[in-house]
């Protein structure tokens, strides 16, 4: 039972504002994931949720207590950090059981807990090694493991995995989803992967500068997204855009120039573009067809093709200074130097306005609205214990 | 051709001794030895040539004649009060002085090491007592502890805590403490810069956790920060240990020749220089020699140090 809410928080170093009115409900037993480029103030948020930075001005509640000036001991949260943080001179256990034992807790609980977590995560014959005599993956668990032992409310990951290579990142990344899962607990994790954000939120909180640029489901990301900032930064590859200009409005669409000639129909609500407006369309890489399309399609020099096997990235230029990734089969035979036909499903397209605002889609798909099974049924455990 | 063919056959006698590795080790050799000859002849010739004339009853005004008296010279030290009770000094001078320039050296650390403006004008200003030749120090601090013309005096006479001016070096129940504060006053800084070294290698986010953990500074203090530069710090005193076991300097300016403070080395030196009987102060330079060898062996196994680094 613990939500996190944040109203207007905003902190500054000195005179710099790093992060400037954060509004945000985490709800109880939720997984969010604060993303964004590096230095956008990810870090700097949760540690404001921990305590280990003072508040400027706005307010933190968890589980409706004001917690701005709190320690963090008293906050009933538990951190995992990037680089692990674990005491070098004490051995595993002592490790887990440092927190408990300042807290008084008796000898036996401290025990038991201790050898419960160390079972969750698989670690029972680590108990008595150092943390220099263990690998990262083996540390990492054993900062997990000091967080589990404090049952606290509220977990707060730092880029957990980022020390890890990436096949250990995507094994820990599943172990991740099933703790949150079995812990039924509530958990804030930040990371500048989108992958990680993809896979393992409930919801993400897009930053950028200090600033939240959209907060939503994982999907309502990818399919909605409400600005150029948050298009680009989520999927990999990145969208790609193209400027252009409105030639029609309707109530059907918004028709725009193609970069090599032609025009499409984008299936959005207009608002109030008109006209001659300047505005940017965007399609992401997985959604160009290879080899035209009878709807709309755009033609340019492949100038270079990444074979990954399971698909290929070509690299097309398109008039002079415009070069589009798209996502095309394992078996695409095109070469370097060829001039190909992309179709551009308009279905799938977004188009937003000269401030990089989305204009609303209106194809876009079902599953956009589609929230996590776990987190559906999360919700509903949520609803009827509060009413 | 001949010599190829025994290169060969050594090889294939010894094949894990690659042509490689044999090659490095020639050159290690190579650089080694003009390290070995200057540290023979600076350290090695004069510590062979003092514990051999302990056996003799060489004599600095003629030091081509003299003969072997065994281990006489040895008796005669190990009987005389004089050389034990500056044993004693020594020793007593030297636990002390070690011990509150560790406990205060670590409290500068502390200072410096906390976040905090103007630290690196703290840094530089805590250095100078270090920069100080001991010579000069210990003779700017028998001034200031001068009984009639002594700034410690008046100022304590001001204070109206002494009615009379002490005189603190000539006394021998003050002097030993006058002379413990100026070497713990030049030497803490020592302390503190290899203590802070030692300090600035602890990663920050481990504090973090302990914040988290709900940690009191005091906690932190003695479950985390002390064990985690406890190596530092045994390091930083075995350096200590080995300067002041040896103290000559501070003490020969101080109080010069007083029985009652002299040191092993400044007994050694008499024997040697004023009373001219080389055998017996190579005997007492010897046995001095030995004194603090086993000290420092004592401490390194009792207190696991590790002198190559690491954990
Ligand atoms: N203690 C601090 N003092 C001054 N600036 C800081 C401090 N901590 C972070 N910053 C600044 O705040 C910005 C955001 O940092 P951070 O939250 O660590 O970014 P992220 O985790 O998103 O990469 C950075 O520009 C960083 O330099
Ligand atoms: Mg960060």
């Amino acid at each position: 039972m613990a939500d996190v809410t944040l109203r207007k928080v905003r902190k500054a170093f000195g005179d710099l504002e790093i992060i400037r009115g954060v509004d945000l409900e985490v709800k109880d037993r939720e997984f969010v994931v604060f993303v964004g480029p590096s230095g956008c103030g990810k870090s700097t948020l949760l540690r404001l949720i921990a305590g280990l930075e003072d508040i400027t001005s706005g307010e933190l509640w968890i589980d409706g207590e004001l917690v701005n000036d709190l320690p963090p001991a008293k906050r009933g949260i538990a951190m995992v950090f990037q680089s692990y943080a674990l005491y070098p001179h004490m051995t595993v256990y002592e490790n887990m059981a440092f927190g408990l034992r300042l807290a008084k807790m008796p000898q036996a609980e401290i025990e038991q807990r201790v050898k419960k977590a160390a079972q969750i995560l698989q670690m029972d014959h680590l108990l008595q090694r150092k943390p220099a005599e263990m690998s990262g993956g083996q540390r990492q668990r054993v900062a997990i493991g000091r967080a589990i032992v404090r049952d606290p409310k509220v977990f707060l990951f730092d880029e957990p995995l980022s020390n890890l290579d990436a096949a250990l990142r995507v094994a820990m990344r599943i172990e991740l989803a099933n703790l949150h899962n079995d812990l039924n607990a509530t958990m804030i994790y930040v990371t500048h992967d989108q992958v990680e954000a993809m896979t393992l939120a409930d919801k993400i909180v897009v930053l950028q500068a200090g600033e939240v640029e959209q907060i939503g489901s994982p999907l309502e990301l990818y399919h909605h997204p409400q600005n150029i900032f948050v298009a680009g930064f989520i999927g990999s590859p990145k969208m790609n855009f193209v400027d252009t200009v409105v030639r029609k409005v309707e109530a059907a669409g918004i028709t725009v120039d193609l970069p090599s000639g032609g025009t499409a129909r984008i299936p959005v609500e207009p608002g109030p573009a008109r006209v001659g407006d300047k505005v940017t369309l965007g399609i992401r890489p997985e959604h160009m067809l290879e080899g035209g399309s009878p709807e709309a399609q755009i033609t340019g020099e492949v100038m270079v093709v990444e074979r990954l096997g399971g698909h290929t990235f070509l690299y097309i230029k398109v008039g002079r200074d415009l070069v589009v990734t798209v996502q095309a089969g394992g078996e695409s035979d095109a070469g370097i130097g060829d001039t190909i036909s992309i179709g551009l499903p308009v279905g799938e397209a977004h188009l937003f306005d000269q401030n990089g605002h989305a204009f609303r889609r209106t194809q876009a798909p079902a599953i956009a609205s589609r929230r996590k099974e776990s987190f559906v049924r999360r919700e509903a455990e949520y609803s009827a214990r509060t009413h | 051709m001949t010599s190829i063919t025994v290169t060969d056959a050594a090889t294939a006698a010894r094949p894990e001794t690659s042509r490689l590795t044999r090659s490095r080790v020639r050159w290690a050799w190579v650089f080694l030895t003009p390290l070995l000859i200057v540290m023979a002849l600076v350290a090695g010739w004069p510590l062979g040539r003092t514990i051999y004339f302990s056996f003799t009853d060489a004599r600095l005004s003629d030091m081509s004649n003299y003969g072997f008296v065994g281990l006489d010279n040895f008796y005669y030290l190990l009987i005389d009060d004089q050389w034990w009770r500056s044993v004693f000094n020594t020793v007593t001078f030297s636990v002390i002085s070690v011990a509150l320039e560790t406990v205060l050296g670590m409290v500068v650390a502390l200072i410096i090491n906390a976040n905090m403006p103007g630290r690196g004008l703290l840094r530089a200003a805590v250095l100078v007592p270090w920069a100080i030749p001991t010579v000069v120090s210990a003779k700017m601090w028998d001034w200031m502890f001068n009984d009639q013309f002594g700034v410690i005096n008046h100022g304590l006479e001001s204070l109206g805590l002494i009615s009379a001016g002490i005189a603190w070096t000539a006394d021998p129940t003050t002097a030993m403490g006058a002379m413990i504060m100026v070497d713990v006053w030049k030497t803490t800084p020592f302390m503190a810069l290899l203590i802070l070294a030692g300090l600035q290698l602890l990663p920050g986010e481990i504090y973090e956790a302990a914040h988290v953990d709900g940690a009191s500074p005091i906690t932190v203090f003695f479950k985390i920060t002390l064990p985690l530069v406890m190596p530092a710090i045994m390091v930083a005193v075995i350096f200590r240990l080995l300067d002041a076991l040896r103290i000559f300097d501070l003490m020969y300016v101080m109080t010069g020749t007083a029985r009652e403070t002299m040191s092993m080395s400044i007994y050694a030196r008499q024997q040697l220089v004023e009373f001219s009987d080389v055998g017996f102060g190579s005997a007492a330079s010897t046995l001095l020699f030995l004194i603090i060898a086993l000290i420092t062996v004592a401490y390194i196994v009792f207190g696991r140090v590790n002198l190559s680094g690491g954990k």
